[in-house]
């Protein structure tokens, strides 16, 4: 591959080979603060490569190769060459991340305290930890969560935030404007920007915590809050993980050992300051 | 990694690994669905941390996907007991249930079974009543094709377990020149233990090297050479090597076998019966450039020579008319 960006991101290292460098470059500025992994040696790899040899010229379309691929992932535009990065590491998370249970669910930690947020895409789960990690809270990811399943800890896996449509106004009220990718217009999901968690979250993000509490949050409700059954956690959470199955009984028997400890709760939020509240009351609950 | 020499060296010589480039390493014995094979020959290795964790997590996944396989032939067995067919199991599920040295890290992806060709009806209808689906509309050319001219059935796939099933009733498809004796095989095979069966140890050899060097255009070829270097470290013996010359030929199937002999020895310092292998020649280091055509980053190199390959493949599958025919029928439709 004509250039390469190694990238270190929580416990899981990657290699991206790229046949065109702007990708790359975009990455490793949205990126720069991150450590390099150990001699250079990766967990996964992910190609960003022309779709056919011409297509890297004329009408340039990468498409997305690695370890572990779909069969049928549509090439992008060039443009969102760093959408494909993201979805190329994504991919290998989803796919090949053997090693930890992987929820698909935003995390976040105060005082040694996890919390875990998973719900459908426009819950607010990846808005709700981004805002967490700038109000006092060290961010742990916004996308996947790795529990341990020796340890029955949460490891952080804090990539780039990527913010989606109306988020992206909420975070560039708080957020310093060098912390930020550019904005990429007319994607599959709408308009998204990449937003770099601050330097807590990655200084730390080597850090395991314990889980303290899981959350299904959903946006756009008057407020409520419902407990939420062991049964139907230990539902949603194998829905919610990609490499459930594959695990086999070491998934099972960390799943049950993540449900039997901790308390989980569905809140609806009119908004986002009204769920950061609420978190706050939980956290000083559990705290008491 | 500018090919896949550096893979075949280290499943080969573990103590040879090093210091190497263990990025490209990783990749490459992924793309060639060789991670669980390596990561349990150097499981005793002094490696850096992050490969030693990456080798653990692939030896963890390797113990699912056998618990996986082994699930899924004892569903097959299940459904097919009440006809009292043979029902045998064939590639890696084999290897696995009969716990050979081959299954040690073996990636499963379909369940390989074969029974008599009198049986095929009954075998489908009653794995379409015990919840497999057809995977493509059971009519059509395809599904024609496969029916008229293959060794096996169209694949089923399991409606719940997403798992597929492949049904042989023998092991080339009967437009291929040579034409294997599958009664004889059926005849041979061996009743395990747990109540499954597998082939006789020749044949197992025999069917390796025909589905690779007899058939198809050597796509993942490193590891079905793989299997067959640890089929025949296992199964070496001077009554082998005579069995397996003798049901070779009567499976019309001796210069695959030969050919495989040569180029395990050749790569993987198999060591085998020189009569029977013959002299490694000019064709062979063809062979040997296709099987390594994989770079550090787990892509495949040489469009050319696996070109001349994927050609080779369909001129081994059919007469040339039939194939003009095939390519005509398959050109006139969209993909």
């Amino acid at each position: 591959m004509r250039h390469r960006l190694d990238l270190q991101i929580g416990p899981v290292a990657f290699r991206l080979g790229s046949a065109w460098c702007e990708p790359l470059d975009v990455l490793a500025r949205l990126y720069e603060p991150y450590p390099a992994p150990r001699d250079r040696i990766c967990d996964f790899t992910v190609r960003l490569e022309p779709e056919k040899p011409w297509r890297r010229f004329v009408r340039p379309s990468v498409a997305i190769k690695g370890d572990y691929v779909l069969p049928d992932a549509a090439p992008m535009a060039l443009a969102h060459g760093l959408l494909a990065a993201e979805m190329g590491m994504n991919l290998q998370m989803a796919l090949g991340q053997k090693r930890y249970l992987l929820l698909h669910a935003s995390s976040a930690e105060k005082d040694g305290r996890a919390i875990l947020m998973t719900g459908e895409s426009g819950a607010g789960k990846s808005t709700l930890a981004a805002l967490l990690g700038e109000r006092g809270w060290r961010l742990m990811g916004d996308e996947f969560a790795l529990l341990d399943v020796a340890s029955g800890k949460l490891l952080p896996f804090p990539r780039a935030v990527s913010l989606k449509n109306g988020a992206i106004k909420v975070m560039e009220a708080e957020v310093a404007p060098e912390r930020f990718g550019p904005r990429l217009e007319g994607t599959p999901k709408g308009v998204i920007r990449h937003m770099q968690p601050n330097r807590e979250a990655i200084g730390r993000m080597a850090e395991s915590a314990r889980p303290a509490l899981i959350l299904f949050p959903r946006f756009g409700q008057a407020p409520a809050i419902r407990a939420v059954g062991a049964a139907e956690v230990f539902m949603r959470l194998t829905q919610a993980s990609t490499n459930y199955v594959n695990l086999g009984r070491r998934g099972f028997d960390a799943l049950n050992r993540l449900i039997a400890g901790v308390p989980a709760l569905a809140i609806d939020y009119p908004d986002t300051d009204t769920a950061i509240g609420l978190v706050e009351d939980f956290r000083q609950e559990l705290a008491a | 990694m500018r090919n896949a020499r550096l893979l075949v060296q280290v499943l080969r010589d573990p103590a040879s690994a090093g210091e190497c480039d263990w990025s490209g390493l990783v990749s490459a014995a992924r793309a060639e669905q060789l991670i669980g094979s390596l990561a349990f020959r150097m499981a005793d290795r002094p490696v850096p941390p992050r490969v030693a964790e990456i080798f653990e997590a692939a030896r963890f996944d390797a113990a699912q996907a056998r618990t996986q396989a082994l699930w899924e032939a004892e569903m097959a067995r299940r459904a097919l007991a009440p006809l009292g067919v043979p029902m045998i199991l064939m590639k890696g599920t084999a290897f696995h249930a009969a716990d050979l040295d081959a299954s040690v890290g073996r990636s499963v992806g379909d369940l390989d079974i074969m029974v008599p060709r009198r049986s095929l009806d009954e075998v489908e209808a009653a794995l379409l009543q015990a919840g497999w689906e057809h995977v493509k509309a059971a009519e059509g050319y395809d599904d024609g094709y496969y029916r008229q001219w293959m060794h096996e059935l169209p694949p089923l796939i399991h409606r719940s377990r997403d798992r597929m099933i492949d049904i042989h009733h023998t092991i080339l498809p009967l437009t291929a020149r040579p034409t294997p004796d599958a009664q004889a095989m059926l005849d041979a095979s061996v009743k395990l233990e747990n109540g499954l069966r597998i082939l006789c140890p020749a044949d197992i050899v025999i069917h390796a090297a025909a589905h690779l060097f007899a058939d198809g255009d050597l796509a993942g070829g490193l590891r079905n050479l793989w299997d067959i270097d640890r089929l025949l470290r296992e199964f070496a013996s001077p009554g082998f090597w005579r069995t397996l010359a003798e049901r070779s030929r009567l499976h019309q199937l001796r210069p695959a076998v030969a050919r495989a002999l040569r180029l395990s020895n050749r790569l993987y310092g198999t060591p085998v019966d020189r009569s029977l292998a013959g002299r490694f020649g000019l064709a062979d280091r063809l062979f040997e450039a296709r099987l390594l055509a994989r770079n550090g980053w787990g892509q495949e190199r040489r469009k050319l020579l696996r070109f001349a390959f994927y050609l080779r493949g369909h001129w081994l599958r059919m007469p040339p008319l039939m194939l003009a025919r095939h390519l005509w029928m398959k050109a006139r439709r969209p993909a």
